[in-house]
């Protein structure tokens, strides 16, 4: 039976039919619905971890103590889970762990655009790269497979277009699921100095024997036609390439770390000019340059975005492809916070304020746009307290000017060191927490503060006035983001004070609840726009009655706008005289 | 492993060429449900099927799309600008960002909803003016209709993408038949009913 799935449902799929036990991730795009895909299947244990070094850790234990694991996280997520990556890389694990890394050629949903093929050459790991559903399937049983065999950890390295397009998949009946028993072997495992030197010497063999065997694995296959173009390629760019050019000679790597060098030089051979397709960096092109071949590659193609067929065909045939209308000019329409957004006000009452806001990742990154424009730096997960404390040490009265803002999911992912960081070295920052129990901007995922678990079970909360308390921070207030006079009042407060402060701001994502608000009515408005600077999808401005106006479907009666009207013209229905 | 074509389990019926549709609209519009309806029919009739779609932040309020390829040898699951064989576009003004991507003799089917930009209401830019009356002047074939209030009249706002796709149908070469059943497999039982409804509607508008 054939069904058609994104590549992060197949992955899932394949997850539950080649016997993994055990999988853990941190919410990411593109990679987000691997996990909520496997969360689907009770037969296998999955989680969130607070952040993708958890998550491969969790998958490390799970593997080493005998069960087929698997962790997956976006390419700036491998940046956190490196270190532990490195190092499984020598002691390999008892049962097979593979990493899955969602790459984002064109950023469509990332802050940087980095080639995580090149991790796998830097750890010294087999790399696998699907180019559609079923390879996407069927790769995370080779992968297992690779991984037990060779005992070491296996990437998959997949793209945006691979994670969310959809191709027919055929499915089959799940593997029986064995968990191995636990033994101990340290020398194996505990990477004292003296041991790591030993699994040095493993690894370098296991490249070895691994380069042999990518010359033989199914998938790496030469489709041999036409001689006189002759491409390498992986990966969706294979999709482009089989449409651009169907009657060229393709050699197809699926296994392309290591590369087969003796295929290569055999298709090289066979060819009369040699190309190589790929996304992003010159990756499989430098390693081909390295075997003495003569190859064209990135002086066709660039190094950044994504690939097309148009771009392929035009840049291997010379020939311009069809000329194509020009596109009608058309304002923009940027994702916006939703009507009823907690994090609205917020950065309404830190514009107001004139601070320096050092920001981080989720929806309330959106707080950088216009109208609010509240938002000074966005680095990664994480970053604005630490740099906001950076920014302290280069200017220590920037402290009475600036606030760092993190998200519940981002703070516990990896804002809770810096906050300590802010206590130890004594950094007069003032942290504000937006606390809308969920992680919002990737879908709603559970996290450590929501109250439940991936699989649907109930689970602790994490208490974040005791947390930050036990940081050291003596000044904790919490407030409701919806009530602007006391936000305004509590941050004016807390950047005057001279010690580090939190400010806890507590609403539920407006996606989450079920709203029982109505929505607001306009009476009296005199035509100021000052509900406009909100940037309130709801709200636009009638140009013939010269008012404000509340679109009645979208508007959620959140009431934040009633907060800057100062003239009374916007009212809860019924509210007629308050 | 399998790795290239999938050959499908069906006959595959004599198809010209392969056929690209964009679906595009606004985050919350329900473009991915009308997708799914519409690639359930083309694997039931024998079509390989390639999708695509963007998630993550565009969703909140931004500009989506989803892509359809279907036919023999479909590999890349991407649309390209002038390769588009049908438009739906589930507002005006997404409309016309994309219009460049139809083909020459490519057909337009138009939601006249408008549903303003943050850009607009803040000021920052102007909604154009005369979007249908452009579209028209380019496009052969480009069929505007108020599927927001026909949804309304098959009973719920929400059905304006089912109303799409019964306009859609009749542009296609799809029987009638292998449309209804998509329906009845893609659509919550509870919402069966008012989404035929919503269908019809969009069938009769099309005529």
């Amino acid at each position: 039976m054939k069904t058609l799935m994104t590549g992060n449902e197949a992955i899932a799929r394949g997850v539950y039919e080649y016997g993994v036990s055990v999988a853990a991730a941190y919410p990411g795009t593109p990679s987000t619905e691997i996990l909520e895909n496997i969360a689907k299947y009770p037969e296998v244990y999955s989680q969130w971890s607070p952040n993708e070094k958890v998550a491969m850790e969790v998958g490390i234990g799970a593997a080493i103590a005998g069960a087929r694991a698997i962790v997956a996280m976006k390419m700036v997520g491998v940046n956190v889970a490196a270190d532990p990556l490195f190092t499984v890389a020598y002691t390999g694990t008892r049962a097979g762990l593979v990493l899955v890394s969602a790459d984002d050629p064109g950023m469509h949903s990332s802050q940087n655009e980095q080639d995580n093929r090149l991790y796998a050459a830097f750890a010294k790991i087999p790399l696998l790269e699907p180019s559609n559903s079923q390879e996407a399937k069927d790769m995370v049983g080779l992968a297992m497979d690779i991984s037990e065999a060779f005992d070491t950890p296996v990437m998959i390295r997949i793209t945006t277009r691979i994670a969310h397009s959809q191709s027919l998949v055929e499915l089959k009946d799940p593997l029986e699921r064995q968990v191995k028993t636990f033994e101990r072997n340290p020398r194996k495992y505990v990477m004292l100095p003296a041991n790591g030197r030993a699994r040095r010497l493993v690894v370098e063999e296991r490249m070895h024997k691994l380069a042999d065997y990518s010359e033989t694995v199914a998938v790496n296959y030469l489709e041999m036609q036409d001689p006189t173009i002759g491409i390498i390629t992986s990966g969706i760019a294979y999709q482009y390439v089989k449409e651009a050019l169907p009657t060229a000679s393709i050699l197809k790597l699926g296994l392309t770390n290591p590369l087969p060098s003796g295929l290569i030089k055999e298709f090289a051979a066979k060819v009369d000019k040699l190309y190589v397709v790929e996304e992003l960096e010159p990756y499989m092109e430098k390693e081909v340059r390295l075997l003495g071949i003569n190859v064209i590659g990135k002086e066709l193609f660039p190094p950044y975005g994504e690939l097309s067929v148009r771009m392929v065909s035009e840049k291997i045939s010379g020939q311009p492809g069809i000329t194509v209308a020009p596109a009608f000019d058309s304002p923009i329409r940027p994702p916006v916070m939703c009507p009823g957004c907690p994090h609205r006000g917020m950065f309404f009452t830190l514009k107001q304020l004139k601070l320096i806001v050092s920001g981080d990742i989720g929806c309330y990154t959106l707080g950088a746009m216009a109208p609010l424009e509240a938002m000074d730096t966005t680095i990664c997960m994480g970053a604005s307290i630490s740099a906001g404390l950076g920014m302290i040490k280069a200017h220590p009265e920037m402290a009475e000017n600036m606030v760092a803002v993190i998200g519940d999911s981002t703070f516990l992912h990896s804002g809770i060191t810096g906050l300590m960081d802010v206590v130890y070295n004594g950094a007069n920052l003032t942290t504000i927490i937006l606390d809308n129990s969920i992680t919002a901007m990737t879908g709603h995922q559970e996290n450590p503060s929501t109250g439940k678990t991936l699989m649907g079970q109930p689970a602790p909360q994490v208490d974040f006035v005791a947390l930050c308390k036990a940081l050291g921070v003596k000044r904790i207030t919490e407030v409701d983001p919806f009530d602007l006079a006391k936000v305004k009042e509590t941050i004016k407060t807390e950047v005057a004070v001279p010690e580090p402060s939190v400010i806890i701001a507590r609403r539920p994502c407006a996606l989450i609840i079920k709203n029982t608000e109505k929505p607001l009515q306009v009476q009296d408005c005199n035509g100021c726009k000052m509900c406009l600077k909100l940037g309130c999808p709801a709200i636009s401005f009638d140009q013939e009655n010269k008012t404000a106006q509340v679109d009645q479907a979208q508007c959620t009666g959140c009431g934040v706008c009633i907060n800057v009207c100062k003239f009374n013209a916007l009212r809860k229905a019924g509210d007629d005289n308050a | 492993m399998s790795v290239n074509l999938m050959p499908c389990e069906r006959p595959v019926m004599i198809m010209p060429k392969i056929i690209n549709v964009l679906l595009v609209g606004v985050g919350g519009q329900g473009t991915i449900l009308a997708s799914k309806v519409l690639t359930h029919v083309a694997i039931a009739e024998g079509y390989e099927v390639k999708m695509s779609e963007i998630h993550g932040m565009a969703q909140r309020g931004g500009s989506v799309v989803t892509q359809v390829r279907m036919g023999e040898g479909v590999y890349s699951p991407v649309i390209e600008p002038g390769e588009a064989d049908f438009i739906v576009a589930f507002e005006q003004l997404e409309a016309y960002r994309w219009a460049h991507f139809l083909k020459k003799d490519g057909v337009m089917i138009v939601n006249t909803q408008k549903i303003v930009p943050l850009t607009v209401l803040i000021g920052a830019a102007t909604y154009p003016e005369n979007i249908l009356g452009d579209l028209k002047e380019r496009v052969g074939r480009c069929i505007g209709l108020d599927g927001l209030k026909l949804a309304f009249e098959a009973g719920n706002a929400k059905a304006t993408n089912v109303v799409l796709m019964g306009v859609l149908s009749k542009y296609m070469d799809f029987p009638e038949d292998s449309w209804r059943n998509a329906l009845v497999e893609r659509i919550p039982a509870k919402l069966l009913e008012l989404n035929q409804k919503a269908f019809a509607f969009g069938v009769a508008e099309a005529k």
